[in-house]
């Protein structure tokens, strides 16, 4: 290719879009690494403390669209104390500086506070996207200061953020002259909104084809906005609950009729279930229902709307569905690649779950199911062995058994054989969630089979080091591990130190790591940070190396310790 | 209920890899029910019933999915809803804080600790099969079986709870709605 002028290799490149194909193609040789850093516009960073803004604005000066995580998955669910960092500020403000014209930033797990909201809206004048998903630190007054400054804003997709609500009316900081929104999502909103302001914010929007809207825009505002917006394609409802008597609501059915191109749909924060029905005419054409926010529909209400939906793709739902439930959308939803069925109520005993039935259910239905995340109260082996010969396509297996060292319940058996059928049938599997009762064995197949697993989520499994080395040493690709209460100790962790440079980061909590093994594994490692997060005061740095570690988090990086981290969290 | 040297014993049900009954393996890690015993203990001392859900983390459902979710069972949580209950053959009536309670099963149990007795998890479960017939007072001043409807309908609607015992419960010939022949608010 050497005898090809740069621009020609440019524009070759052009078509490689993929991060890690991008990534490959610039370490084939130097000068496809300058070519290939000069011409990226996208730039993915998984772990925001791998490197500093500087360095990405230095390698890549024509970037337009950065995506940043923060925390570590496990913050989540509340295992990282809430000041322990991913604070996006510092970025806004080397971006500020540079020349780069940033157009899009898509952020995960960050704290993003109204400052650097503002700062952004102020120093890129072809700002067109923002997306944040899992995010906090801000209010409604970010909010609106993007919505006034930034004139050709296309995207504002908030996803399940804590949001501050300041009661000032920032959806009307629009200006008149913003038409260009393509999509808006305020589901994650807790506050009143100006629903006239919001009307017309639709009304100037031609190109608007994703609206999710928050639990304060009622039924009627609902079919106010659709009136001015038929061309939507994606649709979140906000409150869906009126008189089905009344006009407003008659009103509803028939503006939904002119929606034609709904595809996907989801809200129903609140729901009035008699209403359901005048969104029955659209589910035909749904390949995306998201009703998992909606604890409002159970029951023959959700059957029926399911039965509409032949041609989902993509299902997020509650298990109040219950196993027969599941069986009817096995024998309805062919098309079905992704499903989520999330805990209606996680602590109680009661009638609403699922169980390993509806997961064969739909592996049998729906040969191409691809992704799965399925919180039941109770798996067999057998079941699990039926699903990995019935779905070998599994790219994503989460399974999450509520109890979480359960047995299996018809042979009291450890899951180990059931969940090594799936690694052994599922070869592309890239992401797996372990739960129930789990011994060695199960990550002896992991390490065996698992050859493209990239990232293993593991709690209160294992009995000794062996496990943790099974898949240490088997699992080639893995970027990511998580583990929680789970006996794993310094062995399993110092016997391969370099094996963590290839991965993007380690969490370990309340395993048998000690002070003494980090400080070892830290020692002469300039590529790793280890973390030690130390809440209340649990670990007397002084003294004894045999304590054992409540938390530890380590990750690759090129800029050594960060700067910004709080006293509780220590870097070996 | 007293155990009886090694009989009970070896009909126990444990966790654990079989043939083994080592408790080498729970040594090493801790145990998903010590860490919920742990923090159970550590809390509140009136909710004597042990609930698994006390881990942190646990299930790893996302917090901002818990916050709005759930809105329901959180309110319901907190309000107290103290009913009266009557077992049949027993000399004192007792009350119960049914918003203390999670489900069914977490229902009998505690009503089972309350009385001194078992079989009222079976009772729930299947009409027939126990000699237990749990029933209520519904806002209609109905009297219904108990276990039909949903948690948080059941609490939302019963005023009294009543455990009727043996010959009793079975000679009322129960319908299939739930609703019971023979008593009603007239006959009060």
């Amino acid at each position: 290719m050497n005898y090809f002028p740069d621009e020609v290799i440019e524009h070759v490149f052009g078509f490689i879009t993929s991060h890690k194909e991008r990534n490959a193609v610039s370490l084939v040789c130097k000068s496809w690494y300058k070519i290939e850093r000069m011409s990226r516009q996208r730039v993915f960073i998984g772990n925001c403390y791998a490197i500093s803004p500087e360095g990405v604005i230095a390698r890549f000066p024509e970037l337009k669209s950065l995506t940043l995580k923060g925390k570590p998955h496990f913050a989540d669910f509340n295992l990282v104390p809430h000041d322990w960092g991913g604070i996006l500020y510092p970025w806004i403000e080397a971006f500020a500086k540079s020349r780069v014209g940033l157009e899009e930033l898509r952020l995960k797990r960050m704290v993003v506070s109204d400052e650097s909201l503002e700062l952004l809206s102020k120093s890129f004048v072809n700002f067109k996207a923002l997306v944040l998903v899992s995010c906090e630190g801000f209010s409604t007054d970010g909010l609106a200061a993007v919505a006034a400054n930034c004139r050709f804003l296309r995207e504002l997709d908030l996803q399940e953020n804590e949001v501050e609500d300041h009661r000032g009316h920032w959806i009307s900081r629009f200006p008149e002259s913003c038409t260009s929104l393509v999509s808006l999502n305020l589901a994650c909103l807790k506050g009143e909104i100006n629903l006239s302001a919001l009307e017309r914010l639709v009304a100037r929007s031609p190109n608007l084809k994703s609206l999710r809207l928050s639990r304060a825009v009622p039924l009627d505002a609902l079919q106010k906005i659709l009136m001015r917006a038929p061309q939507l394609v994606d649709l979140g409802t906000g409150s869906f609950v009126h008189d089905p008597a009344s006009d407003a609501y008659n009103k509803l059915k028939a503006t939904i009729l002119k929606c034609k191109s709904i595809k996907s749909l989801s809200g129903f924060l609140e729901v009035a279930p008699r209403c359901l029905s005048a969104i029955h005419p659209i589910c035909h054409n749904l390949t995306s229902l998201n009703l998992s926010y909606a604890p409002g529909i159970h029951g023959n209400d959700l059957i029926k709307l399911i039965q509409h939906c032949r041609k989902l793709e993509r299902l997020w739902i509650l298990d109040c569905i219950g196993d027969k439930g599941l069986g009817i959308v096995a024998s309805t939803c062919k098309e079905l690649q992704e499903l989520r069925v999330f805990p209606s109520d996680p602590y109680g005993v009661g009638n609403a779950a699922v169980t390993e039935e509806g997961l064969v259910a739909i592996s049998a239905g729906c040969p191409k199911l691809h992704s799965l995340l399925y919180f039941c109260q109770q798996m067999t082996n057998a079941a699990l062995i039926t699903v990995a010969k019935n779905c070998s396509n599994f790219t994503r297996f989460r399974l999450c058994i509520l109890d979480p060292i359960r047995p299996d319940p018809v042979t009291m058996q450890p899951l180990d054989e059931g969940f090594g059928a799936i690694v052994q049938s599922c070869k592309r599997l890239r992401r797996l969630s372990l739960s129930g009762l789990l011994t060695d064995r199960v990550f002896l197949y992991i390490g065996m089979y698992a050859e493209q697993l990239e990232m293993l989520s593991i709690a209160f499994a294992g009995d000794s080091d062996k496990g943790m080395l099974y898949v240490l040493n088997g699992c080639k690709k893995l970027r990511k591990l998580e583990i929680r209460d789970s006996p794993f100790g310094d062995t399993a962790l110092l016997m391969d130190v370099g094996k963590y440079e290839t991965m993007r980061s380690l969490w370990m909590s309340s395993c048998e790591v000690t002070l003494g093994g980090c400080k070892t594994l830290a020692k002469n490692r300039p590529m790793l940070n280890v973390e030690i997060i130390n809440e209340d005061d649990q670990i007397d740095f002084s003294s004894d190396d045999r304590q054992k570690v409540g938390k530890m988090y380590l990750y690759r990086t090129l800029v050594g310790p960060r700067k910004d981290a709080p006293e509780f969290v220590w870097t070996l | 209920m007293e155990k009886q040297g090694l009989e009970l014993e070896i009909t126990e049900l444990r966790l654990g890899l079989p043939g083994g009954g080592d408790n080498k393996i729970n040594e090493k890690k801790r145990v998903f029910s010590d860490i919920s015993a742990d923090e159970a203990n550590a809390t509140n001392d009136d909710r004597k019933i042990h609930t698994k859900s006390q881990v942190v983390g646990w299930p790893p459902v996302c917090s901002y999915r818990k916050k709005n979710s759930f809105n329901e069972k959180d309110r319901l949580e907190t309000s107290k809803m103290y009913v009266k209950v009557s077992m049949d053959g027993a000399p004192f009536l007792r009350k119960i804080d049914l918003g203390m309670h999670k489900g069914y099963s977490d229902l009998a149990m505690a009503l089972e600790r309350l009385f001194g007795c078992f079989g009222i998890s079976e009772a729930l479960k299947d009409a027939d099969g126990s000699e237990f017939s749990p029933i209520y007072e519904d806002k209609d001043g109905d009297w219904m079986l108990a276990g039909d409807v949903p948690w948080e309908m059941f609490i939302e609607s019963c005023k009294r709870l009543r455990i009727m015992k043996g010959s009793e419960a079975k000679g009322f010939g129960l319908q299939p709605s739930g609703a019971l022949k023979g008593i009603s608010k007239n006959d009060k």
